[in-house]
């Protein structure tokens, strides 16, 4: 099985894959779905202690490190989008990584010093829409969806700032460790809502309901990218915000990303990326305008792997973060009434 | 590297108890759970002038409107409500700097309406030599200010009272324990701080800032070390009335061979005393008749009888080459007042030690003021220090908050943690240098700080650095 190969070459030394006994003590063993097996992995103490050592090894990978866990959080993803095409050992290597998300130095540290970008993304250009705003919760009022939200990571600053967060994610195991971390504090509790779901699933609940939809380290493990924007777009309000952040499709980023991390460092397993679906800023923002979203900005990102810091770049060529504005209708139709009045219908669904 | 120092972190102190309250019943895969306590956003563990200070600043900054912030102080409310006429005998020399972060939240207003006294020179001599260092400005701008800690205890605590809903104060809470929570994988506990004080309350923080002095209760209960030395030597405080009435806008220090003198100004007519000696002699000043203590005094800043020929004949030479390199002469040096009285039962002792906390922070703690460092008094910047690290947290925290981010979390309180211990170890090796190098009468030692003193008071830029450098 590929993936107790990959970790164990990570020095984490697994005992190895031991039937789900009677009354493990480990909660998350408990949540597996029917049709999977009834193994579980379950982790020594010890490996704690190699705390410093795995932290080394994260902290000397580049963002193809993070791009790891990315793909553990979204295999499930693909089971949603195309049936049954996910095989149950990444499921279950990575139901083993989903109690780490909140561990600060682990393996997502990548991710949590990412918010040092990507909070102050959203809410900057989100206080640029609203006119009066509060500094103490500048979000107050603010609806988001954080599409593929792994363990909350970014749902709480979100909601710390304010803003009423649903955090969707498709794995159930990742929702129980978000849902258990924000219990812990009353007002993040009352202000996020976790569900174990996929896009497609919520879209028709939830149409024109978001401010904002904030899709992190998603787009590059999505299957078919255009439905997944029409959906987005399908839950914004009109003149809501898309904000996403991806990795870019250049010999770069396939150089890091697939040969350095899979390849040589062998800490990605093989064939967990595929260089083909990622996307370069150019495509998405053909797709984003063809679909009724206004693209504001692409920044590049860049995380320096020493000092575990990520830094805003003008350089796309590895990570990025895009902005879009969903178009409002009234808009559309004021445009269209100002420049020529008594033009029918059909010049206006073309543009 | 920065990973392995970061895994000593998390070598978490286990508190001696969880204090009774395990919370109830807790199902993790339930989504909301009750909590029987609340959850404060930072509480700050002292009360002192420090610890007011941190939490007036916090509760009166903007990114903390809706937290909840905790106060708690062991003792009682001191402040009363009339300033008494009487000046206290425990001052402290205010910076600009401080000045700024106290007029930030609205302090310094009130401090001015009570009373303070700024002062515009500062003259250090040496009881050796001839050799001394005036400090001023030329602009008509303050070097400082000498405030009593009761007036700055008071304008602080008036501006809680303006904020009572950010802030809660809870006086006579003494902490009986502090527990914090365990590594990360224990997801069924809670991650917050436990406090439990001795009559059986309990709160939860997800920061705590240590702000109770020297013997921290905060500090030992993370298991920070701290290093530190006594010197021998106690401070003795009063207060002193002037043989005639000055202008007194001028701070008087001198280096005797046992410890430094210093006369701070408090009124046209009273000055602060502060004399750092030996514990016998400190004793003794204290406990001896009110005329043999300010002969004593009088003496101390006066008296020649530790010159000798061959140190002031070495320091004239100094001199004039000074004079031969650089015509235009400096300030010139003024001799300080003399005393004619004692504020009856304002003589009082205090021991002097050196301590510094190996880590400021660490998760979920951040230690502020003498908890996290002790200085002696002779650089006046104990208390300035303390206010330091409050500046330098408030715009971490601040920043945190702005981001969204978890108070308690370690990428905040570290940045916070180098900044400060940059600034503060430089500080505090310097002051115990140079109380080192004045304790002593041996010839060498004598000559190297005679020509150091007049060398440093020769350039002008230097000297504008220190001033820069301490003001801060």
């Amino acid at each position: 099985m590929w993936g107790l190969r990959a970790v164990r070459g990570r020095g984490w030394g697994l005992v190895g894959v031991r039937s789900a006994g009677r009354g493990t003590d480990r909660p998350w063993a408990t949540g597996l779905e029917g049709k999977q097996t009834n193994r579980t992995l379950l982790i020594t103490p010890w490996l704690f202690n190699d705390k410093g050592i795995m932290c080394l090894k994260s902290n000397n990978i580049t963002v193809a490190y993070s791009d790891n866990m990315k793909t553990y959080r979204y295999i499930g993803m693909r089971l949603h989008s195309t049936s049954t095409t996910v095989d149950p050992n990444e499921m279950k290597t990575f139901q083993a990584l989903a109690y780490k998300w909140w561990d600060e130095q682990g393996e997502y540290a990548p991710l949590h010093s990412m918010n040092d970008l990507r909070v102050p993304f959203i809410r900057d250009n989100l206080l640029k829409m609203i006119t009066n705003h509060h500094l103490e919760s500048p979000l107050s009022g603010m609806k988001i969806l954080d599409v593929g939200c792994g363990g909350g990571l970014l749902c709480e600053p979100l909601g710390r700032l304010g803003a009423l967060v649903t955090g969707i994610d498709p794995l159930n195991e990742n929702i129980k460790t978000a849902q258990q971390h924000k219990s812990f504090d009353p007002i993040l509790d009352k202000r996020i809502q976790y569900k174990a779901c996929s896009l497609e699933d919520i879209v028709e609940d939830t149409a024109e309901t978001f401010d904002a939809v904030v899709a992190s380290e998603v787009v590059e493990h999505v299957n078919d990218l255009e439905t997944f924007i029409q959906c987005c777009c399908q839950v914004l309000k009109p003149g809501g915000s898309l904000f996403l952040t991806t990795i870019n499709k250049t010999h770069l980023s396939y150089a890091l990303g697939i040969i350095f991390a899979e390849q040589i460092a062998g800490i990605v397993p093989k064939g967990t990326h595929t260089w083909e679906k990622f996307v370069s800023p150019e495509e998405l923002e053909s797709l984003l305008e063809s679909n009724g979203l206004l693209v504001q900005t692409i920044t590049g990102m860049l995380y320096n792997p020493f000092s575990g810091y990520w830094r805003w770049t003008e350089h796309t060529n590895l990570n990025y973060a895009a902005h879009a504005i969903k178009s409002s209708a009234k808009v559309e139709t004021e445009e269209h009434h100002t420049k020529a009045p008594g033009i029918d219908g059909q010049e206006a669904s073309q543009k | 590297m920065a990973a392995c120092c970061r895994l000593t972190r998390f070598l978490v102190v286990p508190g001696a108890t969880l204090g009774g309250l395990r919370l109830p019943g807790l199902r993790w895969l339930s989504g909301s759970m009750g909590t029987d306590q609340a959850v404060y956003d930072v509480v700050v563990a002292g009360g002192g002038m420090v610890g007011t200070a941190m939490a007036c600043a916090l509760g009166h900054n903007i990114h903390f409107r809706d937290k909840k912030i905790l106060l708690l102080e062991a003792g009682p409310n001191k402040v009363g409500k009339k300033l008494p006429e009487t000046y206290s005998n425990r001052v402290s020399s205010i910076t600009p700097g401080s000045a700024t972060l106290l007029s930030s939240f609205g302090a310094w207003d009130h401090i001015c309406n009570m009373r303070y006294k700024p002062f515009r020179r500062m003259q250090v001599w040496d009881a050796c030599s001839e050799a001394l260092i005036i400090f001023d400005k030329d602009d008509l701008d303050d070097m400082g200010y000498i405030v009593e800690n009761d007036v700055i205890m008071s304008a602080l605590t008036k501006q809680l009272d303006v904020i009572p809903d950010q802030v809660e104060v809870v006086y006579r809470s003494k902490v009986i324990s502090y527990t914090w929570p365990g590594p990360f994988c224990n997801t069924e506990n809670s991650p917050w701080v436990q406090i439990t004080l001795a009559d059986g309350r309990q709160f939860q923080t997800k920061l705590l800032i240590g702000a109770d002095g020297q013997n921290s209760g905060v500090r030992s209960a993370a298991g920070i070390q701290n290093m530190c030395w006594p010197y021998d030597q106690s401070a003795v405080v009063a207060t002193l009335h002037l043989s005639e009435p000055t202008e007194n806008n001028v701070a008087w220090q001198r280096f005797l061979p046992s410890g430094p003198i210093a006369l701070l100004p408090l009124s046209d007519t009273l000055s602060s005393l502060v004399w750092s000696t030996s514990h016998e002699h400190a004793k003794e000043l204290v406990s001896m008749e009110e005329e043999n203590f300010l002969d004593a005094i009088n003496s101390a800043f006066w008296s020649d009888a530790s010159h000798t020929d061959f140190i002031d004949s070495a320091g004239s030479i100094l001199q004039y080459a000074v004079t031969f390199l650089q015509p235009t002469k400096s300030s010139a040096r003024q001799l300080p007042p003399s005393v004619a009285k004692v504020e009856p039962k304002s003589r009082a002792l205090f021991p002097l030690g050196l301590g510094h906390a190996v880590e400021y922070v660490r998760p979920r703690v951040a230690l502020i003021g003498d908890a996290a460092h002790r200085v002696h008094p002779l650089a006046g910047q104990g208390v300035n220090m303390g206010f330091g690290d409050i500046s330098s947290l408030i715009h971490h925290l601040s920043r945190a908050a702005f981001d969204g981010k978890d108070l308690g979390s370690m990428c905040h309180l570290t940045k916070y943690e180098t900044e400060r211990q940059r600034h503060n170890i430089f500080l505090i090796a310097a002051t115990d240098l140079l109380k080192r190098l004045y304790s002593t009468t041996l010839s060498p030692l004598v000559l190297l700080r005679t020509w150091g003193l007049q060398a440093t008071n020769a350039v002008l830029p230097l000297k504008e650095q220190i001033m820069a450098f301490a003001s801060k």
